[in-house]
């Protein structure tokens, strides 16, 4: 199909951006990559009545390294990120979480921040930043803030971005130099949206487990966090933990839909037996070496 | 419904024109610059088959406005093949390794092959990977994989 019609404005600065977000109050929408809206342009599942681009503006993107964290400019492409080496060295997660983002074609023009910004729950990105304790910052015409993403998803597609608001970066925090970090997905085909998807990192100092970020894609209305598994790990022996206890507790805090492609308790079941196998393995890889 | 004027470079050709915002690059390359070898498939980003290099990358040309293209340089399978007709090394290869039945999803497939292998080598499993965007309802991708296989081997100029 063919999109209906909208109007297009190029914005040169993030200021032009959210002033023109303000001016077109909820009717405008921000055109980053366009891997997601464009299709959903075409299939008019959304039809705003402006687009302000945004892939003009100098310096939106770019990957830097700033006081103990990774920030990512939120026009960096997908391709970008998956061969950046302060990513692989960095947020090594992120860096394998874009594996599963997409194809390659669509990872040369898709964003962090339009995957951000959307908040598909079935998105490797969203899922990525809130097992990583990511932040997001966030500029409108009269403030730039950093939004905790705990307060971020608010539900599917849905955020705490205000409608003059803009993602100018996600900022993803160090884990400890040794951290394991865990990112699997289970797809029919490969580049589609997983049935059940897990981010996770465990840092483990002297054999005990002392912090730890589970994320789940794919599991509910929003990308899910797994909070009272992470807590439960704290303290617990890596050689000994029950495993399949903890997976059943991650699962607990997950709320995944039925629909065509997967029901509910299959996800669920998935989601448990992918969790205790891979993070079991990834922490026996690490006592060998 | 804005219009605007673009400028963009075409299989080396200069090309100015008026386009609507909600013109896809797909169709202007079809309708305006006369590329018909960019076959639209799905219209949404799924099936690969309008796959063009714009910049030195392969993007799905449904999935970009028109207008964002303005200042762009873009190639479409129409730029591969040398005036005499001698084909480019992944036409010839597609054609050695019948990469190929009916068709509609050749172009694409050719472009991504095309962007990957400009100037690099990338492995067989790369190749394999970029392939996985495109789909083929002839079921020819064991072709396509000899072709991964013998391009991925090659050190390219």
């Amino acid at each position: 199909m063919k999109a209906a019609p909208f109007d297009y404005v190029v914005a040169d600065s993030v200021e032009g951006a959210v002033e023109a977000l303000a001016d077109h109050a909820g009717d405008a929408a921000l055109l980053a990559g366009g891997q997601t809206l464009v299709p959903l342009l075409a299939l008019r599942m959304a039809m705003p009545g402006v687009l302000i681009d945004i892939n003009r503006i100098d310096g939106l993107a770019g990957i830097a390294r700033s006081g103990g964290a990774t920030r990512i400019g939120a026009t960096t492409r997908q391709n970008t990120i998956l061969h950046d080496p302060l990513v692989a060295r960095h947020v090594p997660a992120l860096a394998r979480a874009t594996g599963f983002v997409g194809h390659h074609q669509t990872r040369n023009r898709g964003t962090i921040g339009g995957s951000l910004g959307l908040a598909e729950p079935a998105a490797e990105y969203p899922a990525t930043a809130l097992a990583l304790g990511a932040r997001i910052e966030a500029r409108s015409p009269s403030a730039t803030r950093e939004i905790a993403i705990e307060d971020y998803f608010l539900g599917p597609y849905t955020t705490a971005l205000d409608m003059d608001e803009m993602i100018t970066a996600a900022i993803f925090p160090d884990w400890p130099e040794d951290t394991i970090h865990i990112v699997h997905e289970v797809a029919r085909r490969p580049g589609d949206f997983a049935l059940v998807g897990l981010v996770a990192a465990f840092a483990v100092e002297g054999g005990v487990f002392t912090r730890a970020g589970i994320g789940w894609f794919g599991m509910g209305p929003t990308p899910m966090k797994s909070a009272r598994a992470e807590a439960a790990l704290i303290g617990q022996p890596a050689a000994t933990v029950d495993l399949a206890g903890i997976a059943r507790l991650a699962i607990e805090d997950t709320d995944p839909m039925s629909d065509i492609h997967a029901d509910a308790a299959y996800r669920r079941t998935v989601g448990a037996r992918i969790f205790e196998r891979i993070v079991g393995d990834a922490i026996g890889q690490r006592k060998a070496a | 419904m804005s219009s605007h004027a673009i400028e963009t470079i075409v299989n080396g050709q200069s090309i100015s024109a008026q386009v609507e915002a909600r013109h896809t690059l797909a169709d202007f390359l079809r309708g305006t610059a006369g590329c018909t070898g960019v076959h639209v498939g799905c219209e949404h980003g799924v099936c690969g088959a309008c796959t063009v290099i714009v910049d030195g990358v392969a993007v799905r040309s449904c999935l970009m406005l028109a207008v964002q293209a303005d200042g762009a340089t873009v190639a479409t399978a129409e730029s591969l093949a040398a005036p005499d007709g001698t084909l480019h090394r992944v036409q010839q290869a597609m054609k050695d390794e019948y990469g190929l039945q009916c068709g509609f999803c050749t172009p694409g497939v050719v472009m991504t092959l095309a962007a990957i292998t400009q100037g690099r080598s990338p492995d067989a499993e790369e190749i394999k990977d970029a392939l996985s965007g495109h789909l083929c309802r002839c079921t020819g991708y064991q072709g396509m994989l000899k072709v991964a296989k013998r391009l991925g081997g090659e050190v390219q100029a």
